[in-house]
């Protein structure tokens, strides 16, 4: 298993999703003897994972069962230890495209957080592109980059442990895309000028507050980048259902005869059973907006 | 800028014969660059041959007569040196009269070849009321003649975002109303990268394919699966990929499906191309069949140039040599066909060899037709534990899927969705969202496969849900 490459097998040290079905799942990391728990009853590695196809259903001790999947950032997005507030898949899709990152890409990003948008970013510039991010926690910075060697992405990403307001990404002039999610991305535009290429590149910043995004847009344009753009996307997620509407009862409907007004007792339990899709009640309202900005040639 | 032999930008130059994206403001287009080839953009013709060996991003102005020049670099130049500016608008009456210019007078200026920028400087200098006007009131007065008068054309090279922003933007019919944010999540959750087998089908002029495409970067295998006669792929050539990207380009008309699936395929049938059923009027306009368009395989046919020298051989000869003529030409036609048969059958079995394995690590549709039977038939194709994606610019047909997947088995984590895109128009003291916004970009089914139960005899309806759980959700949404 690695998080750029599929592989068909689980084999020791690989980390596999489990899926415990509704919304529900854990990421585990396969070793020989370890145990899962999960509510189904017990998941013994060495004989339920290790050897088995991804995709393949297994069975807990209490009979009941869950799939286990092969990892993607996507479901490592829903799966990660928090150390910070993260990004999900919505605004990191939307990043991915806006950036216009591809196999090859060289990247720089700024904080590596919880590093949920770097194996994001990992995957879509893999085999020949590079990521350097920047944290300034030393605490998360190394742990993002034990993370990086555990899901066998290590040679495609550099962690840097610095301030990115003072010290900039630790490049020149090599990136084609840079996205900072800092609290104050406005220090920080100098430097990814910097970083981008002479040829130019893309720049994007995400901030929950929309003065941030007005001093970043200032500081965008103080700097000559053009095409500043601002969006926000929302995912909305909706429930199939089938509902069932019952129909009223107007009473009989032939009146001038005089029988069928009596004997006939109102059917008033006539209904229509659809399948629809129903929004839910609350939603996440606010991710944070996107800041997209391209730097043209120098 | 040194242009000497080895150049360092090469690589960043516009070459004749390169797909382009024109830009103005923020309206694309994609052409191929070609000599002497006239183009429409925006109003406004001209002709591409001064964009050669220029550098990628620069910006033309559009001059009489269809030539484009290079402009410099720009400074900061706003059209007028506001000084003085209103503080409201209480004394700004709407008498139609506040242009001195009339209408003929702004006709002859542009005619005299004047630039956009002096246009707009004559209309700030005869508008009355422009001094009495606030200082972000001037501003919106500027930009809108800027809109109008400048005709500046920037030149880029394609990429996804600007195509998918092209298609939405200009033709949004062509491809089945995919906004570029919903393409976003297909590319994502689809999980497409370098080295996948992914399998595509879509009616999206070929934009979804070249997405797909460019996530490979070459690397791995992307099967087109294809309705009626052929697939189409004008979205994908304005992407201008490098020639070894069409190698890992595979194509299957999805009318052999059933005989794939059932082991009857016939690589050897003669009736190659007798499946010309649903072309749609939309797919055969995607791009006028021009002899120049095949790129680098492009010359005369002899054919071509014999016509040519023998119409001018003068004589009596002339029907003798016309009867040779048709009769040569016939026997090239069949010739021809003969060729094209053999590659499609070579092609087919490619692509079935692709498929057979029924080990393909990606599913993206995003199509015209009902999602549900390609789904359902596609599915069969792929590893267990991998991602699928499904487009589809209308709610019921998912619900559908999505129904039709639960009582079927074998996938997990379902999840159907739309997106909700905002722009911000962010300025000082001016900030908010942009007043029209996007009324929908459609619908997506997403899920994972995984493997499939051998089928038991209880027929007992399989769900993702181990039975205690099954049972207190059906409670819960009192459906029986």
């Amino acid at each position: 298993m690695s998080f750029v490459e599929y592989s068909e097998f689980i084999q020791e040290g690989d980390v596999a999703i489990i899926f415990l079905g509704h919304e529900s799942m854990m990421a585990v990391n396969v070793q020989h003897g370890a145990q899962t728990q999960t509510r189904y009853g017990v998941i013994r590695h060495s004989t339920d994972l290790i050897g088995q196809r991804f995709g393949s259903k297994v069975t807990c001790s209490k009979g009941g069962w869950v799939y286990v999947l092969h990892p993607t950032p996507e479901l490592w997005t829903l799966n990660l230890p928090h150390r910070t507030q993260i990004l999900y898949t919505t605004d990191i899709a939307n990043i991915t495209l806006m950036l216009e990152l591809k196999p090859g890409s060289v990247v720089c990003e700024s904080g590596t957080g919880s590093g949920s948008l770097s194996h994001a970013i990992i995957r879509t510039i893999a085999p020949t592109g590079h990521l350097h991010t920047v944290e300034f926690h030393a605490q998360r910075a190394e742990r993002a980059a034990e993370e990086f060697c555990r899901h066998k992405v290590a040679h495609l990403v550099t962690v840097r442990n610095q301030d990115v307001c003072k010290d900039g990404f630790g490049v020149t002039g090599v990136a084609d895309a840079v996205f900072l999610d800092i609290p104050s991305p406005w220090e920080a535009i100098c430097h990814a000028k910097r970083a981008i290429k002479k040829q130019g590149g893309r720049l994007c910043s995400f901030s929950p507050c929309i003065e941030q995004v007005q001093r970043t847009c200032e500081a965008m344009l103080d700097q000559g980048f053009e095409e500043v753009c601002t969006l926000e996307v929302l995912l909305r997620v909706q429930d199939v259902r089938s509902v069932t509407m019952s129909l009223p009862d107007f009473g009989p409907d032939d009146l001038t005869d005089p029988a069928q007004a009596t004997s006939d007792p109102a059917p008033s339990n006539a209904s229509v059973t659809l399948k629809t899709a129903i929004p839910p009640k609350e939603m996440a309202g606010h991710t944070g907006y996107l800041t997209f900005a391209t730097k043209t040639r120098e | 800028m040194a242009n000497d032999g080895d150049d360092p930008d090469a690589a960043f130059r516009v070459r004749n014969g390169d797909y382009v994206v024109l830009k103005r403001g923020d309206v694309y287009k994609s052409v191929q660059i070609q000599s002497k080839r006239k183009v429409v953009f925006e109003k406004q013709w001209f002709f591409l041959d001064n964009a050669v060996g220029q550098l990628y991003g620069t910006t033309f102005e559009v001059e009489s007569g269809g030539t484009l020049k290079p402009q410099a670099p720009k400074g900061t130049q706003s059209a007028s040196d506001a000084k003085e500016a209103g503080t409201d608008n209480r004394n700004i009456v709407d008498d139609g009269r506040s242009q001195k210019l009339t209408k003929d007078d702004i006709e002859s200026l542009k005619e005299k070849g004047l630039k956009g920028q002096e246009i707009i400087q004559h209309l700030i200098d005869n508008s009355t009321t422009f001094r009495d006007k606030t200082e972000f009131a001037q501003e919106k007065y500027i930009k809108k003649k800027k809109k109008k008068y400048e005709s500046s054309i920037t030149i880029l090279k394609p990429t996804a975002r600007i195509l998918a922003l092209m298609y939405h933007g200009r033709e949004w019919g062509k491809v089945c109303h995919l906004r570029y944010d919903t393409l976003a999540q297909m590319l994502t959750l689809g999980n497409i990268r370098a080295g996948s087998k992914v399998i595509v089908f879509e009616t999206c002029a070929g934009l979804v394919l070249g997405a797909v495409m460019e996530r490979l970067g070459g690397y791995g295998t992307v099967i087109q699966m294809y309705p009626g006669g052929g697939p189409t792929r004008a979205g994908m050539e304005s992407f201008g990929f490098p020639p070894h990207f069409h190698d890992t380009l595979y194509e299957f008309p999805l009318c052999k499906m059933n005989a794939l699936l059932g082991g009857k395929l016939d690589l050897e049938s003669k009736d190659m191309d007798t499946n010309h059923s649903s072309g749609s009027p939309d797919e055969s306009s995607d791009r006028i069949e021009d002899p120049s368009e095949s790129g680098p395989r492009e010359e005369a046919s002899p054919l071509t140039q014999e016509m040519e020298t023998s119409s001018e051989v003068p004589g009596v000869k002339v029907d003798e040599e016309d009867r040779k003529e048709r009769e040569r030409r016939r026997e090239m036609k069949s010739q021809e066909k003969k060729l094209k048969m053999e590659e499609k059958r070579r092609k087919l079995a490619l692509a079935a060899a692709q498929l057979e394995g029924r080990n393909a690590d990606g599913l993206v549709i995003a199509s015209r037709f009902h999602p549900c039977p390609v789904l359902l038939g596609l599915l069969k194709f792929l590893s267990p534990s991998r991602p699928f994606v499904v487009y589809c610019q209308y709610r019921e047909p998912l619900i559908e899927c999505y129904t039709k997947l639960r009582e079927q088995g074998g996938v997990v984590n379902l999840h159907l969705s739309d997106s909700w895109l905002r722009h911000y128009q962010v300025l000082p003291n001016r900030t908010h969202p942009v007043l029209l916004m996007s009324g929908g970009g459609g619908y997506l089914l997403t899920g994972t496969t995984v493997a499939m139960d051998a089928p038991k005899t209880s027929g007992q309806p399989k769900t993702e849900e181990p039975s205690a759980k099954r049972m207190k959700l059906q409670e819960a949404e009192g459906s029986a």
